[in-house]
């Protein structure tokens, strides 16, 4: 372990390989934004590890300078854990994407975040399956056509922040591809948080499902159809900040004019807050990416982080009974002695 | 309570199996492991196998839902818990309807008669009342009144009628205590200590066993009592021990051995699940155990701790191991150390989970998709399964290969005296941690490469995170020789099938030969593996016994073999090989050695009898040569 890190920057984080993504994939974006950032986190490389699962997000790994795994379709989680359990000195990053994640490893993804492992998980968001060539996945808006839907999908979709909400995500917050600033400070507050991060990150597959999100996050749209969550603040958006969110009397949220209801009736974000439910709200105010939808960081609160928490019931063992002792274990269900 | 010594001198046997029998809920499991450790303590050699149903309280007196323990105890070694019971204790009809056929002829047959009524004999199928229609005739029948008793027994402590009959247990076990002079102190004491949380349960079962020991002392069902003498075992200090708590005990002793913080990742299965349990009481060895959300995250979770420098162990059942096999395959890509525990059950599917089967072989060396080869180690006995895990680390460690470990329910529950090891001469399986670059590029830089492998063992390095200039990445898809970089070319590929196929067929350099016992010179030579190895020891002694020559050979490595294996095969005419299964390692060495093998299998979910396999060694050596 390196005790002093010398400062690095953007090219001490890239490795020597070439990035194989499609030219004009919204996946170098994020590569980008990641590495700008790592030498703000003033950790060396040696002590950072990227696990991914498979798909076209999961080449990640291998264009960072640091140790990684390329996993198995949807294991990156169970890998990633195994990792931080045993090694709660890391700094442990999960890649994934919306197939990977949500569809055959939806079960590891659940139960990462429900245990509060220390990982950092960025879940690129295409809603489509790239890296087979283009079919359907678990995000892909209903009645979607592709070439293993050509009449049409009829599965419901997942909202992962839904998803990584009821799973009891400790820190749960969303971006897009296309504004790097965003992406860092979202990433910087991911990392930054004990316990496991999951990060939406809205990402253009410009072969296979190219403009998904281009209503909202194209720079001329991104004023009047993202609104940024600011702790804190009441959640307003436009371009003079001209519109709101209201709690109605039924609970549900809806979104107004602030000039016909006033500042003071908005609803002030409160990302600390214990209880999901208004997070819950915010990340199905928009059921589609075609109005209105929050960005930012929805929900973070503090709560026991899990391989801290094995750790010390290790160490309260050997505390209370001492170091483990190999011909004491050996006797402990009764001996006999012969001759 | 009498004190033994003050007794007429009890007749001695050299040999004695008793099977208790009972309902799911009446405690018989229980009942025979004291049984056990009181005989163990006494200092006799022992083998034990429970029998189980599925259910956890399959509906009262039926025969599904008969739970029995049959443990053997002599003065002499014994490899096997023996072919039929001479004793059998029957807690109520079901229970003897199910496990009187085991009994031999002339057998004793303790029954408790307070269950033997219209409805518990309708449940169990009997027409008749089988203690008064004379078909136990041909047997020693003892009647005993055990729930009337008991209830006799605790009813001035206060014990409700309905608790009262929940000592039962204790009331046989008391009785067979005084039976087969077995010493009562440690079991008061046990009594004591289990249910010390609940006063009027050891007043209860203690009154119980004081009432069923002094009922065989006081009446005259039994004409004398008898003795089962100490065994003439080696020297050394023993403990009584259960394959799983070999295998449990054994990664322990593998983590230190290497010097490794050990990381199980696990998803609770039959008959595996005790592994977990016994590893997670001992987190002052430093020992992370981790149940996972399923088999698929108890492996990842297992790679990703061997990744950052862990031991990497999982422990399954077949079932698992299928849903593991993915992983496998990562594991002998990413060539890291990894120990997958298979204590195999009957199958396919959920199959009989509590009942033992030997037929996860074939699956174990191939069940893997694309050329994935690892070696796989079969423990053969209960405390074998120590060794066998230390070996399989061993090896993990110094290939950077997963391994797979094979055992079985009927190693897994089955208890053996164990001649305690001493841990100083354990072996040092340690294996350095790579920290320095290792490849110096063309313009004389010097780099790290992940796949550079010790010429020796092929082995590559293992650099884990947190060394200095050491990061790398690994991942499942085809990596070039050397550098570790992605690569899909043709040659590159044919050429890393090759050198993980050699790697480990290397490893048949750094393993024991196969040792061949009995007459090396006979016809017939005995090929077994696993648990058939206490089978197939009785068996063959009792022929050579009666003046006929055969060999045996038990196999531990079975992938890569022994270097000698092919060698002692082809020296012998006639091949038999005892599996518990459809004859899968028969089918092996015919592909690989070209030699005429012939299965001897059984799928019962039951061990091999040492009768039944000497009858088929027998038939075998009678057999002319074609």
């Amino acid at each position: 372990m390196s005790d002093t890190v010398a400062l690095t920057t953007k090219k001490d984080w890239t490795s020597d390989q070439e990035v194989r993504w499609c030219p004009g994939c919204g996946d170098y974006g994020i590569l980008t934004a990641v590495q700008m950032l790592m030498p703000e986190f003033g950790v060396a490389p040696e002590n950072v590890v990227f696990v991914s699962g498979i798909g076209c997000s999961s080449r990640f790994p291998y264009y960072m300078n640091t140790y990684g795994v390329h996993s198995i379709h949807g294991r990156a989680p169970a890998v990633a854990t195994g990792i931080a359990v045993a090694r709660p000195d890391l700094d442990v990053w999960v890649i994934t994407g919306d197939g990977d994640g949500l569809s055959i490893g939806g079960n590891h993804l659940i139960h990462a975040l429900r245990r509060n492992v220390n990982l950092t998980i960025l879940m690129f968001n295409n809603q489509i399956y790239g890296l087979t060539k283009g079919q359907y996945s678990p995000t892909s808006e209903q009645g979607k056509v592709t070439k293993s839907t050509p009449y049409g999908s009829l599965d419901q979709p997942f909202s992962p922040l839904s998803v990584a909400l009821g799973a009891e995500a400790s820190f749960v917050a969303r971006t897009h591809d296309l504004d790097r600033k965003h992406m860092m400070a979202i990433f910087k507050a991911a990392h930054d948080h004990r316990g496991a991060s999951f990060v939406e990150i809205f990402q253009n597959c410009n072969v296979f499902n190219d403009g998904a999100f281009e209503d909202i996050t194209a720079r001329d749209n991104r004023a009047s159809m993202l609104i940024d969550l600011q702790h804190g603040q009441p959640v307003r958006f436009g371009a003079d900040s001209e519109r709101g969110v209201v709690m109605g009397t039924d609970g549900q949220l809806r979104i107004v004019n602030v000039a016909d209801v006033g500042v003071d009736a908005l609803l002030v974000h409160d990302m600390h807050r214990q209880d999901p439910s208004l997070a819950f709200a915010l990340a199905r105010l928009a059921r589609d990416v075609h109005s209105p939808t929050p960005v930012g960081i929805f929900r973070a609160v503090d709560r026991g982080e899990y391989a801290s928490d094995v750790s010390a019931q290790l160490l309260a063992a050997s505390a209370s009974k001492g170091p483990g002792d190999l011909a004491t274990l050996l006797r402990s269900n009764g001996t006999w002695q012969v001759g | 309570m009498t004190d033994i010594e003050a007794r007429p001198t009890p007749w001695h046997l050299d040999d004695l199996v008793i099977r208790f029998a009972g309902d799911s809920g009446d405690g018989m499991q229980l009942t025979g492991d004291r049984f056990t450790s009181a005989s163990a303590l006494f200092g006799n050699d022992l083998s034990t196998f429970p029998e189980f149903p599925a259910e956890i309280r399959a509906p009262a007196g039926t025969l599904a839902g008969v739970s029995s323990f049959q443990v053997r105890i002599a003065s002499h070694e014994i490899s096997t818990p023996g072919d039929a019971p001479t004793v059998l204790v029957a807690m109520n009809p079901a229970a003897l309807k199910a496990d009187l056929h085991h009994l031999v002829p002339g057998g004793i047959v303790i029954v408790n008669t307070d269950t033997f009524d219209e409805r518990n004999l309708t449940k169990a199928g009997y027409a008749a009342n089988p203690l008064l229609d004379g078909s136990l005739d041909h047997f020693r029948l003892v009647e005993v009144p055990m729930s009337s008793l008991t209830a006799d027994a605790v009813a001035p402590l206060g014990v409700k009628p309905r608790d009262a009959d929940r000592s039962k247990n204790f009331f046989a076990l008391g009785l067979i205590s005084w039976c087969y002079s077995r010493p009562v102190e440690g079991t008061i004491t046990w009594i004591e200590q289990r249910f010390a949380k609940t006063p009027l349960v050891v007043a209860s079962n203690r009154a119980a066993f004081t009432a069923g020991y002094n009922f065989g002392e006081t009446t005259e069902l039994f004409d004398h009592a008898y003795t089962v003498p100490a065994a003439k075992l080696p020297d050394g200090e023993y403990t009584n021990i259960t394959g799983n708590t070999a295998l449990a005990w054994g990664l322990v002793a593998a983590g230190q051995c290497a010097r490794l913080p050990v990381f199980l990742g696990s998803y609770p299965i039959t008959p595996a699940s005790d592994i977990l349990h016994e590893l997670a009481k001992h987190k002052n060895f430093g020992i992370r155990t981790f149940q996972a959300e399923d088999e698929i995250a108890a492996i990842g979770s297992a790679l990703g701790a061997a990744f950052a420098g862990h031991l990497g162990v999982t422990t399954t059942s077949g079932p698992g191991v299928a849903l593991k096999g993915e992983t496998i395959s990562l594991a002998v890509s990413l060539e890291l150390p990894l120990l997958i525990i298979d204590v195999q059950r009957g199958g396919p599917s959920t199959g009989l989970p509590t009942k033992t089967e030997a037929a996860d072989l074939l699956m174990a060396l191939y069940g893997r998709h694309g050329e994935a080869p690892l070696p796989v180690v079969a423990a053969y006995s209960p405390p074998h399964c120590f060794d066998a895990v230390i070996e399989a680390a061993r090896i993990a460690l110094k290939y950077r290969t997963p391994v797979i470990v094979l055992s079985d329910g009927y190693l897994a529950n089955g208890a053996h005296p164990w001649k305690l090891p001493d841990v100083s001469t354990l072996p040092d399986i340690s294996v350095p941690f790579a920290t320095e670059l290792n490849h110096m590029r063309a313009d004389g830089e010097m780099e790290f490469w992940p796949y550079l492998r010790d010429p020796d063992t092929l082995a590559r390095p293992w650099a884990i995170p947190g060394t200095p200039g050491l990061m790398h990445r690994v991942g499942g898809i085809e990596k070039e020789d050397g550098s570790g970089n992605i690569s899909y070319t043709p040659e590159n590929h044919e050429r890393m099938v090759h050198l993980r196929a050699d790697k480990i067929a290397g490893i048949a350099k750094d393993i024991p030969l196969v040792e061949v016992v009995g007459d090396a010179d006979a016809d017939l030579l005995v090929l077994g593996w696993g648990s058939t190895w206490g089978a197939i020891k009785a068996a063959v002694d009792t022929v050579r016994a009666r003046g006929k020559r055969v060999a045996w050979a038990h196999v531990v490595h079975l992938s890569p073999f022994p270097a000698n294996l092919g060698d002692v095969l082809r020296r012998y005419p006639k091949i038999i090989v005892p599996e518990m299964n459809m004859g899968q390692l028969c089918k092996v060495v015919r592909g690989e050695f070209l030699v005429p093998a012939t299965p001897i299998t059984k799928v019962q979910g039951m061990p091999f009898t040492a009768a039944e396999l000497v009858i088929a060694i027998e038939h075998a050596l009678a057999k002319e040569l074609s």
